[in-house]
């Protein structure tokens, strides 16, 4: 497998959201997206702006993944889902939880962060159960 | 406008061809196509291909010259790759040729070899028609990006495993009859149910397999048909494309496939026809939550109906609206490349009447074929008609 491609906007990206300063881009509109971004995907509009994702995001879907690739075989099985930040959605693995669909339930809250890939030590964006508030 | 009419088709048995390459797969699907339609390859304008991973599988880029050279034509030669819709669109662009009059003759089609990969590989080949940086990177899977779609729609409509194991048993048994099916065998709701997990909630039986095969088409216009007296009682009467946002997390709503409906309804309005017109339909599923997905979209049913279609009957072979009647991607087999072609293909001989599971839809004048790409960023919808 070849070495992943270098993206410096995207590392930029990965690496404030481990130092949890995690920013999405947003239009004058309120749309928001994800870097590297020239145009407002939503409505093509240049002005965009970082602005930091919400502390807490919400479970919108899930999977508990139990094939995967080889970037991911020392990981299986793992909870897979998107959650909503505010102004953008992420996907990540969520750990913290059993890898049963039961586990997690849409609309819980989940923090965000970085971590190990546990086959390869890479940077994984990685949800984890919020303190209740 | 030139109309379009499919004067023959070919396809190889869909499976597992370990020893044989991309080239000779689809050499064989185009000279049966050519064979179904009395055509001679020295007519041929023009080659529209479809191909996903060969760079990966086969280390071939470039196919098209390659591909020409194997079904023996020379004319103009492309690649499409638009993910498992590839050889959906490359059939679009042989409609839109022959329509505007640059060709009179294309070939159409595509080709997919997989099995010589382990299945990790594949699983990480597939998974290159998601965004690498948001997806790929944060351990989606093609079944996994599946997966989140079926949770999204069982959470927004309601639905459960049941209701999808009942479209792997029906696509399994219409898949018996058909000598191009990759599975020949049938499968029962609660096998299906008592499958090992892929990605939850989808398991074993919810995916389409891994598989190597190719698809050809001839596709000529009206004028040529009539010209040199070929048999090609099947027009394509429409064709639509729709794209979306790449990533599932920057789509508006996560149990809706909005390319899908974009391409339904240009085709549609392309055709002159409304779904209700439709009689039978081959759709893109690639896994069985897909199927309700595409049935929704193509307007066959409501937001949160399809799901129960195949539970209720109405989606069977003996049902009101027969769909997958070759037993789809989830039984016939899904070699990505080729699968576009193969939709019409099995499409055009149910129309014709010479397709194992035609008397099931005995009196069909309207076949509608719906192929997407990736979590459906890609769609293509084509309308067949019988005009003869």
């Amino acid at each position: 497998m070849s070495a992943p491609a270098s993206n410096a906007a995207y590392d930029e990206w990965l690496d404030a959201l481990a130092d949890g300063e995690g920013y999405a881009l947003v239009c004058p509109d309120g749309h928001g997206s994800l870097p590297p971004r020239r145009v407002c995907p939503e409505c093509g509009s240049t002005s965009l702006a970082e602005e930091p994702l919400a502390e807490t995001g919400s479970v919108e879907t899930h999977s508990v993944v139990h094939v995967a690739g080889p970037r991911f075989a020392d990981e299986t099985p793992y909870v897979n889902a998107i959650a909503d930040f505010g102004p953008v959605r992420l996907t990540g693995v969520l750990r913290g939880v059993e890898s049963a669909p039961d586990a997690v339930a849409v609309g819980d809250r989940v923090a965000v962060g970085v971590e190990a890939r546990a086959t390869d030590g890479e940077p994984l964006v990685v949800f984890r159960p919020a303190e209740r508030e | 406008m030139t109309d379009v009419r499919v004067a023959g088709v070919g396809l190889t048995r869909f499976g597992s061809h370990p020893d044989r390459t991309g080239r000779d797969l689809f050499a064989t699907a185009a000279l049966r196509a050519f064979e179904d339609a009395g055509v001679p390859r020295g007519d041929v304008e023009e080659l529209n291909y479809g191909n996903f991973m060969g760079a990966l599988s086969e280390h071939q880029g470039h196919q098209a010259p390659l591909m020409a050279e194997a079904a023996g034509v020379r004319c103009p030669s492309t690649r499409y790759e638009e993910a498992c819709a590839s050889a959906g669109v490359a059939v679009r662009e042989a409609v839109r040729s022959v329509r505007a009059g640059d060709a009179d003759v294309a070939l159409a089609g595509g080709m997919e070899r997989m099995t010589n990969l382990p299945t990790d590989e594949v699983t990480e080949g597939l998974a290159i028609a998601a965004d690498d940086l948001f997806e790929v990177r944060a351990g989606v899977t093609f079944p996994g990006a599946y997966a989140l779609l079926a949770t999204a729609y069982f959470e927004e409509y309601g639905g459960e495993r049941r209701d999808l194991a009942h479209i792997a048993a029906k696509n399994h048994a219409n898949a018996v009859p058909n000598e191009y099916a990759q599975y020949r065998t049938g499968v029962s709701v609660e096998e299906a149910l008592e499958a090992p997990p892929v990605a939850e909630p989808l398991h074993l039986y919810d995916a389409c397999p891994i598989t190597d095969g190719a698809s050809a088409l001839v596709i000529v216009s009206e004028e040529y048909a009539a010209e040199n007296d070929v048999d090609a009682p099947v027009a394509v009467t429409g064709t639509g494309q729709g794209t979306d946002r790449m990533a599932l997390a920057d789509r508006d709503r996560l149990a809706r496939t909005p390319a899908a409906d974009d391409a339904a309804d240009a085709a549609y309005a392309d055709a002159g026809v409304a779904p209700d017109d439709v009689d039978v339909a081959e759709v893109h599923d690639c896994f069985t939550i897909a199927e309700v997905l595409a049935l929704e979209s193509l307007g066959l049913f409501d937001p949160g109906e399809g799901i129960a279609a195949a539970r209720e009957g109405v989606t069977t072979a003996d049902g009101a609206l027969p769909v997958n009647l070759s037993g789809g991607l989830k039984a016939k087999g899904h070699p990505v490349g080729a699968t576009g072609g193969s939709q019409i293909a099995e499409l055009t001989r149910l129309l014709r009447g010479d397709h194992p599971n035609s008397g099931h839809v005995a009196d069909a004048e309207v076949g509608v074929a719906h192929n997407a790409g990736g979590t459906v960023a890609s769609a293509v919808v084509h309308v067949l008609e019988v005009a003869e």
